[in-house]
């Protein structure tokens, strides 16, 4: 039995051995054949995109890479709320998009993550909105091109405030009075995100600071700051904000559903927000904070930036000139056909009808008249010790005070780094 | 076929060509064999974690921020850095504090269960299946039940639904740190995914547990129930308890995917991984104080595993019956 089954073993051996190399040899043969290089039309690009919640947005992006003669070009769809958790890992490897939507973030600039698009945007420059120019420019060079403005405000329910004899709230006093006069026990009076820190920049503009001064240094770190820190405490613990919402503040569900009669969120929504509330809908800027308050609306949005680390500097430069600088009819499609974004391009904002009249319009006023664009100089940790600002003082009740000491902590560790 | 070999091996005059071959095969089978067998794994085990392993202690001495080839030396100035981290050492107590907690009543409910599933006489099949059904269910979907559904702020959340009928108030289960009600989601939602599989680790115990014991312990006189259970039962499961309790352990420690789905942009409840996930991979990208990180993390599991070891005299399980 003993000789008999060695033989059989050792056959079999040799067989698994076949196997195995054969496997081996699929296996390098899939390589290089990864699906892209198949169209044949010179060089492959990979593009990451965060996944947008409004419909027809990936068919839309994939639509227009298609149509792009000159490269093969992939799009990775990336659902989830941490686009930059798996982005930053990303552009440190091999397989490092080539071209990806980001904002402007000066770290991407000085460890020399993003190319200089200086020279594809130059010539157009003066058709493009100047604070965006500006929020990507450093030491004279533009290192990304915006594809959309998202500014970002409150809508509100004009028949809910009626029938609970509410203004629109000027002050954020009269903002956590309203919260509290509009609560039901069906309705809360509010939603500002399930962890409140989409409001955190526009607390501090309200409150007359900023988040870094022209110098670069901390400029968020005052009494007006740490007064509407400690009334946003007031408001979380009243119990009439809406909070652990299945959908969070940039979806509109919350609201259109009818559970709070305010929420915070962008102008994306827009079109759904409108389609489901018709005309009882309005937009209030966030309110004054403090004596030397002005109202806010945060500037958000989304640019194209080139991975300058990657195999195919040129051929991605070229795409992103060819789409988000030559295409205007793509731009304008991206910017107005699924949620409503404003074009940053001036030629594609002016003829923008859309945009023209009703709320749409009142959302481009509130634009121009107290948005803040992103100010490069204000990173991602610089953001993330804001976001443990508002864990620790307005969640967790600790001193407003001491979470921003804290705060500065990090923030100046951080501002060291970068600008030395 | 057992006749012929026997009689090769009686007469190896005549054989011994025949003979030579199958052995010569037998002993180039068996390192081939043996190459063959082990080979995909140890390689896997070399390229993804020795390498990773050892390449994380090397960027630990190096300031490696954007980058996982850094060229500037810093010695032990990243393990100085983390140690001073409030967040990092906040984790760490943290989460001895929720090991404490989480690896007892893991223990104690996976227990339970297979004494009950051991014990049931009728569907004894369909019940352990329904007890590790949870098991096949990932962390990541199971926080999404947990968090939209069952846990949600809202009126028709489940939870508030329930507790609304006895005119308790809505709770942000999540959103509010205070009073901590998260623990009891993060707890209920590990309870719900791991006890079914440690309760078929015990269930097994329990079937090995020879019937004699019993029978004699019926002759001497012990009741059923509480003294056979203290007496018979739990001395003889020790060997599985202890496995049990030490993979309950490791597994606490490696506490991420929930933490991180659960509470978005907390500062409470914060696990060791998950800050290191955020000081290496999210914002900061500092894989050098990472690392540092992850090196006194795995020295801090190695220690406690030890330590339990000894104590609770892990590998020693057959004196220990």
């Amino acid at each position: 039995m003993s000789a008999l089954s060695n033989n059989n073993w050792s056959r079999r051996s040799l067989f698994r051995a076949a196997a195995g190399m054969a496997a081996a040899g699929t296996l390098a043969a899939c390589g290089s054949n990864n699906g892209r290089s198949g169209g044949g039309s010179g060089d492959s690009l990979t593009q990451y995109f965060h996944a947008y919640g409004e419909a027809g947005t990936e068919q839309a992006i994939k639509r227009y890479a298609k149509a792009y003669k000159d490269a093969n070009v992939t799009t990775q769809w990336i659902t989830g709320s941490n686009f930059e958790n798996k982005l930053f890992p990303a552009l440190l490897t091999k397989n490092a998009p080539d071209v990806f939507e980001f904002h402007p973030q000066l770290q991407l600039v000085t460890s020399g993550q993003v190319a200089d698009l200086s020279d594809i945007i130059n010539p157009v420059k003066d058709d493009f909105n100047p604070a965006d120019i500006a929020s990507h420019t450093v030491d004279g060079k533009i290192y990304g091109v915006r594809m959309i403005d998202d500014p970002q405000f409150f809508y509100y329910r004009p028949s809910l405030f009626e029938k609970a004899k509410v203004e629109v709230p000027q002050t954020l006093e009269e903002l956590i009075e309203a919260v509290n006069k509009l609560t039901t026990d069906k309705v809360k009076g509010a939603f500002l995100g399930n962890d409140i820190t989409p409001v955190q920049n526009p607390l501090i503009w309200s409150a007359g600071a900023d988040t870094l001064n022209a110098k670069n240094e901390i400029a968020y770190h005052t009494d007006a700051v740490a007064e509407g820190l400690g009334q946003l405490r007031k408001l979380f613990t009243s119990g009439n904000l809406l909070l652990d919402a299945p959908a969070d503040w940039w979806d509109p569900s919350a609201f259109t559903q009818g559970l709070t009669a305010i929420q915070w969120c962008g102008m994306w929504a827009m079109p759904v927000i409108q389609k489901a509330l018709g005309d009882d809908v309005g937009i209030f800027p966030f309110p004054k904070v403090g004596s030397a308050g002005k109202f806010s609306v945060t500037n958000g949005g989304w640019s194209m930036f080139v991975n300058a680390k990657g195999d195919n500097v040129d051929a991605a430069k070229e795409y992103v000139k060819w789409l988000w600088i030559d295409q205007k009819e793509y731009q304008e499609d991206w910017a107005l056909s699924y949620g409503f974004h404003i074009p940053p391009r001036t030629s594609i904002a002016q003829s923008a009808s859309k945009l023209k009249s009703g709320l749409p319009a009142e959302g481009v006023k509130l634009f121009s008249e107290y948005g803040h664009f992103d100010n490069i100089g204000w990173t991602q940790a610089m953001i993330a010790s804001v976001n443990d600002v508002i864990a620790n003082s307005v969640r967790k009740g600790g001193s407003p005070e001491a979470a921003l000491d804290a705060c500065d902590k990090k923030v100046n560790a951080e501002l060291k780094k970068l600008f030395g | 076929m057992s006749t012929t070999t026997e009689i090769d091996l009686a007469n190896p005059a005549p054989a011994k060509p025949e003979k030579a071959r199958p052995r010569r095969g037998l002993r180039a089978n068996a390192t081939l064999n043996f190459w063959l067998f082990t080979s995909p794994f140890l390689i896997g085990l070399i390229v993804f974690v020795f390498v990773p392993m050892g390449w994380s202690i090397y960027l630990s001495f190096f300031e490696a921020r954007f980058t996982v080839s850094p060229s500037s030396f810093i010695g032990f100035d990243n393990y100085r850095a983390i140690l001073d981290n409030p967040d990092f050492t906040g984790a760490l107590v943290t989460f001895t504090v929720f090991a404490a907690f989480i690896v007892p009543t893991t223990w104690a409910l996976s227990l339970g269960l297979a004494l009950l599933v051991h014990r049931i006489r009728f569907m004894k099949a369909f019940f352990r299946s329904v007890f590790f059904l949870p098991t096949a269910v990932s962390y990541v979907a199971a926080a999404l039940i947990w968090k939209m559904s069952i846990f949600n702020g809202v009126r028709f959340g489940m939870a508030n639904t329930v507790i609304g009928w006895f005119g308790f108030e809505n709770v942000a289960w999540l959103a509010n740190p205070d009073p901590p009600w998260y623990w009891l989601v993060i707890v209920t939602l590990r309870l719900w995914l791991q006890a079914g599989f440690y309760m078929i680790l015990f269930l097994a115990a329990l079937q090995n547990i020879p019937a004699e014991l019993y029978e004699a312990a019926a002759i001497d006189g012990a009741k059923p129930g509480w003294q056979t259970f203290r007496y018979i039962t739990l001395p003889q499961l020790r060997a599985t308890s202890t496995a049990v309790i030490l993979l309950l352990l490791i597994a606490a420690y490696q506490a991420f995917d929930e933490f991180w789905n659960l509470l978005s942009k907390a500062t409470w409840g914060q696990p060791p991984l998950v800050e290191l996930y955020k000081t290496a991979l999210g914002e900061n990208q500092d894989y050098g104080q990472g690392s540092a990180g992850a090196v006194i993390l795995t020295l801090l599991i190695l220690v406690i595993t030890l330590f339990q070891g000894k104590i609770m005299g892990f590998g020693r399980g057959e004196e220990a019956k």
